[in-house]
Parts: structure tokens; sequence; C-alpha cells
């Protein structure tokens, strides 16, 4: 969740992997697999899938790193945009397999709820890291240190009032990843060709 | 962290419910929801809200925090009596009559706070951030207030995306796997010389393990372990104190790199001496109180730099010396040396917080393994002059076979090393094998690490006494501080 990075990091990143800098592969690895991991396995349920996945989507990186555009938004969104299409694609043409085997029907409803779910997660992990670092700060706080909002506020060195403020702001601005964008305003990088 | 869910996990029917647990008759009846009584509220339906103020309360208690199934922090206080004129006490008929305890006592009868007060603190409830009491008074608050019930639905909603993306999960040998398969498709024009990866893949792993701990984890107490010579000896830290130990030593090979060394210009060199300076200057490091996050990524940062920069020195930089104080290495074998340190202080931080940890690929374990058998003849002679091992027996030529040991290490990544006995300068050979000893990795590991007495370690031995004693104690005496 703490893994964004500023938008002079995500170009040098591009300059070294387009150099062939074997080193800047091991950096950008270590930075987001758990995140293209995390988003493939959302999808697809399955920890080989999901590793294959990863060596997809890292291999596009390395063989195609001038197909990032920094205008269009971070490395990282466009990398988790990257990984949902590749793991849809492969939920999809599993199924597709599934289905000419006599099976079908109600699997489809799942499937697509199961994309949903994915997508969701996808733009809740774009606002969190594009959000405010004092709101994500709070929200880090009190989710993964479990503290209370009082010692929250504390170790922000703000008033109460203010880290009741940042739960509740940064939740309202999570909880908008359940409406789908509309086309216009999808987050940068969302829509990219592969 | 396995924090990380399907969004079905955040169905309302999935909650706990504390409340029906709760049945201790402290009349909490307005807390205890009934999330399992409506199955068709899903995620961002919102149709389950009831309309009438004193209706049934819809909103389930939260969600606990990552992890921690038994998070509630505690039984819901008692609910103070309502005592707002304008928000009318609940009609016992209005409330699920198997949930009522008609007739209990409610003791407290402070007034409960004001709606901007409640609305504030919805944030903070839907994260299970709240007291207790405060708790209690959102929630029964919620039973009369439709805007803040729909608004904690979906903030509480929105909390079951704050997971963490489970890299505990991830194979840490994948990364190796996904690398080679990219540069297969690509060969790196600036690659990764290969005696810096095992250095590059364990600071990886251990970089993974420490992802997702929190505070409390970094405060761990860690003991660490090591041979000195003499008998065992150890010294207690924190997981974070390991990490900045860990630092500061890698930043002897910094410092040699000309990249900045983290304790500054003039800074000692031996590893202890540089460890312990650190924890004097950075006292909070070992306390666990500063701040881990930052620690972890100057350690990450340093670690990913030395690796930039032998991967463009190329194999100029590899006989680059770096000294610790009272001893050299080449920079391609302070590079496994480090390697070698980082999985032994992640073995013992995994140990301390009780997470698995799996030996290192079988290359990278064979390469340090390697750089130990090559360390050991000089360990040896120097164990001689100290008066701690057998002197020599018979005179060697400068690369003339000599008296040998065999070290057969088993599994993938081990292999057999033949450790000249009589002089470094010897040539250790298979003919000239007078024992034998063979362990697993993981009996190496805890024996090169210092971590048991080296004349217990789990080694099958066979042949000369003297000699397989000898090259156990001087295998123990290469760990360090």
């Amino acid at each position: 969740m703490a893994n964004d990075a500023p938008p002079r990091w995500d170009r040098r990143m591009q300059q070294r992997l387009a150099r062939g800098e074997a080193a800047a592969l091991g950096e950008l690895y270590d930075r987001l697999a758990s995140l293209v991991h995390h988003l493939a396995h959302r999808v697809l349920e399955d920890e080989d899938a999901a590793d294959r996945i990863t060596r997809e989507v890292f291999t596009y990186v390395w063989e195609n790193p001038d197909a990032y555009d920094p205008k269009q938004g971070s490395l990282r969104s466009w990398i988790a945009t990257l990984t949902h299409r590749h793991a849809v694609h492969r939920l999809r043409s599993r199924t597709a397999d599934d289905d000419s085997d006599g099976d079908g029907g109600g699997d489809e409803v799942a499937v697509e709820e199961r994309i949903r779910g994915a997508s969701v997660a996808a733009r809740a992990d774009y606002i969190v890291t594009s959000m405010p670092a004092p709101l994500r700060a709070a929200l880090e706080l009190a989710y993964f240190d479990r503290r209370d909002y009082r010692q929250a506020a504390a170790a922000l060195g703000v008033t109460e009032d203010e880290a009741r403020r940042r739960l509740r702001l940064g939740l309202q601005l999570l909880s908008t990843a359940y409406v789908p964008p509309p086309r216009t305003t999808a987050p940068p990088g969302y829509g990219r060709a592969l | 962290m396995s924090g990380a869910g399907g969004p079905e996990r955040y169905d309302p029917g999935d909650f706990p419910d504390y409340g029906h647990g709760d049945s201790s008759g402290d009349g909490d009846g307005d807390s205890s929801g009934d999330g399992d009584g409506d199955g068709t509220a899903g995620p961002g339906d919102t149709s389950g809200i009831p309309s009438e103020p004193d209706g049934p309360p819809r909103i389930p208690t939260p969600r606990s925090a990552a992890e921690d199934t038994s998070g509630w922090p505690g039984p819901l206080m008692p609910l103070p009596e309502p005592a707002d004129p304008a928000e009318p006490a609940d009609p016992p008929a209005a409330d699920p009559p198997a949930d009522r305890q008609p007739g209990t006592a409610r003791p407290d009868t402070a007034p409960p706070p004001s709606h901007d007060v409640l609305r504030s603190l919805l944030g903070a409830w839907a994260l299970t951030a709240c007291a207790p009491d405060e708790t209690a008074a959102v929630e029964a608050h919620l039973n009369r207030c439709t805007s803040c019930a729909e608004e904690a639905l979906r903030l509480r909603e929105a909390v079951g995306l704050l997971h963490a993306e489970h890299s505990l999960d991830l194979d840490p040998l994948l990364r190796s796997r996904v690398l080679a398969g990219c540069l297969g498709r690509r060969p790196a024009r600036i690659p990764v010389p290969g005696w810096a990866a095992a250095y590059d893949a364990e600071a990886a792993r251990l970089d993974a393990l420490l992802r997702d701990m929190g505070d409390a984890e970094w405060r761990a107490p860690v003991r660490l372990k090591w041979f000195d010579g003499h008998r065992l000896t150890s010294r207690n830290t924190t997981v974070a104190g390991v990490i900045g130990h860990l630092m500061v030593v890698d930043g002897a090979v910094a410092a040699a790199l000309a990249l900045p060394d983290p304790l500054g210009e003039h800074a000692p060199g031996s590893p202890s001496a540089r460890t312990e300076a650190y924890w004097h200057a950075e006292p909070d490091a070992t306390g666990g109180t500063g701040p881990s996050t930052a620690l972890r990524e100057l350690w990450r940062e340093q670690g990913h730099a030395l690796v930039r920069t032998v991967s463009f020195a190329g194999r100029g930089a590899s006989d680059l010396s770096v000294p610790f104080g009272d001893f050299t290495l080449p920079v391609r074998d302070a590079f496994l040396d480090r390697a070698f340190e980082c999985w032994v202080h992640a073995g013992d931080i995994a140990e301390a917080v009780d997470y698995p940890y799996e030996l290192p690929a079988s290359a990278h374990l064979k390469a340090m393994i390697d750089l130990c058998a090559r360390l050991l003849p000089d360990a040896l002679a120097e164990r001689r002059r100290a008066g701690l091992a057998a002197p020599p027996r018979r005179l060697v030529e400068a690369g003339a076979p000599g008296r040998t040991l065999h070290l057969e290490v088993e599994g993938p990544g081990g292999g057999d090393w033949y450790i000249p006995l009589d002089s470094p300068a010897a040539k250790g050979t298979a003919e000239e094998a007078v024992a034998h000893i063979a362990l697993d990795p993981e009996a190496f590991y805890q024996l090169a690490a210092g971590h048991v007495p080296p004349q217990e370690a789990a080694v099958g031995q066979m042949g000369d006494v003297e000699a397989i004693r000898d090259v156990l104690f001087a295998t123990a005496s290469l760990s360090r501080l």
C-alpha cells in the first residue's frame, strides 16, 4: 500500500528499463510484484495462474518499457491495468474452455462478478496510492497498526478532531472505488491498449 | 498479509456477530446487530437500512482489523440511557424480541454525543478505532439516523478495500524465475553480476518478510547468536535493530564502492564496531520506537544502490577490496558474505516473529557455501596460530596437494568441497582426503551462522577426528555479530 512512488521515479525507471538495466527490473519487481500477484490472484483465484500472470506482466514491461506513457499516470497504475487485462483475458479464455465441455451458464455470472470485484480492488489501490498522504497515513495507522483514532492523532501530531476527519474522508474517497468511473474520468493509464 | 479477501468477505452475512455472542444480559440490544438476519444485503446495497428511525439495527458491527479475527476491543459497554428528549428512547416493541432483555438496568445516564460528533466518528468507527463507549454511542445513533447509517455502511465496505497485498503468499523464489524469464526474452545490456545475484535475491526475500510487519513486530525481541571462536555468544536486539545492523555493515561495502556510508565519514570498519556505533547513535532502533518503514526503506535503497553500482561497474568492480576492519574481502566475496548475513538474520527475524523462512535458491546457496569453503583454510590457520587448532601434520609446498577434508553439503545447492588442512596454500584433493563430513543445508546454516556449538552440529562424519573438529570449529568461527 505504501508502494507509491514519485513521478520522477517512474520516468527514471522507464529509462533504466529501456536501456536494459537488469538491476532496474529487480527493483521494479520488488516494488510491484506483490501488487501484480495480488490483483491477478483476485481475478483467477489460483496461485499458479497468478504466478504465470506475474511472469507475463513483467516480461511485457521489460520487453516494452516504451509502451508506458508517464503523462497518462503512474507506472504503478499502468502495470495494475496490464495485470487486470492479462488476468481477465486468462479467466475468460479458461471459462470458455470449461464451457466447451458442455458446462456453462451460471458460471458466467460468477465470472463477471469476480471481474467486477477485481476492478474495484484495482480502483481502490489507485485511490489509496494517489490520495493525499495525510489521509493515507491516518488510514494506515488505524488499519494496519490498529491504533485507535486518539493514538493516531498523537502519532500524526494532529488534534483528535482532525484524526477523525481524516479517517472519515479517507474512507469516503476509498468508497468511490465501488462506483465504476465513467470512461472520461477513468484513472490515467486505464483503458490503454496492451 | 492475509487480510486480502474477495468482496464476498465483506458481505454483512459474513461478519462475526459479536452482539449475539454477547448475551450477558446487559441490555445492549441496540448494538447487537442482526447482520446474519438479512442475507440479501450485499455490498453496496443499502436497501437494508431501516427507514424507521427506531427499527432494528441493520448495521453489523465493524469488521475486525487485518488478520485479526478476535479484534473486537472488548465487550460492548452498556449503552447510556438516551437522555436527549429530541431522541426518544427505543420502544421495547421495536427491538428483536430474542435479543431484548427487558428490565435490565442501564446505570450510565450521561447524555449521548451530538449528531455532528457522532457523524465525525463514523470513519473511526468503521475502522474499529473508537473507544468502546463511542462505538456503542455510534451504533445506537445508527438506528435513529438514516443518513449516518447509510454512510456507515458505505465506509465499512470501504474498509474492506484496505487490504495489504498478500505478499507473504508470494513464493520468494518466483522473483528469480520471473527475472530469468524476462532476461531470456530480452537479454540485459547491463546485467547484474552473477556474484551479486545472491545478495539481490536474499535482500528481496528479507524485504518481503518485513513488508507485512506492524510496529509491534518491528519491536519484537531478536537474539543474535554467533560463535566467537571460543564459545557461543549472543546479543539481544529487536527486528529494527537487526535491520540497522545489516544496513551499517552493508555500508562498509557501500563505502568501498564510493557510495554514501550510512555511518558517515570516519566510520569504523569492523562489523561489530559499525553495529555498536549505530546502535549507540540510534538507541531508538534497538528500542524499536523509531520509524520502522523509514529504516526499512533506507536499508533497501542502499541494497538496490549496491546492486545498481556493481552492475554498471561490471567486471572492474569485482576485484576491488572491501575493508571490514580486521579482515578484507574482494567485492565479489563481500557480496556473498552480505548475502549469507542477510539469510542468517532473516532466519533470526522469522524465528522471532514465528514466520516460516525457506532456504535460498540453490544456485545462491551454493555460492554462499563456496565462499565459506574458500574462507575455511585461512580460518583454520588463524585458529592454529591462536593455539585453538591442532598444528599441521606435515609441511606442504604451496600449490601441492596436502591432507584434505571432504566437505559435502547434501541436496540442491549443495556439492563437494575439498578443504586443505595443513596450509591455506596447499591444494585440497579427493585423493588426499583424511576425513569426510556431510551435512544438509539447514545444518550448514546452523553451523556457519554460529547458532549451535560446533561439536553438536548435525553432521555425518568419518575419518580423522581431530581434522573434523578443527574444521567444524573453524566454520563456526566464520560467524560474527
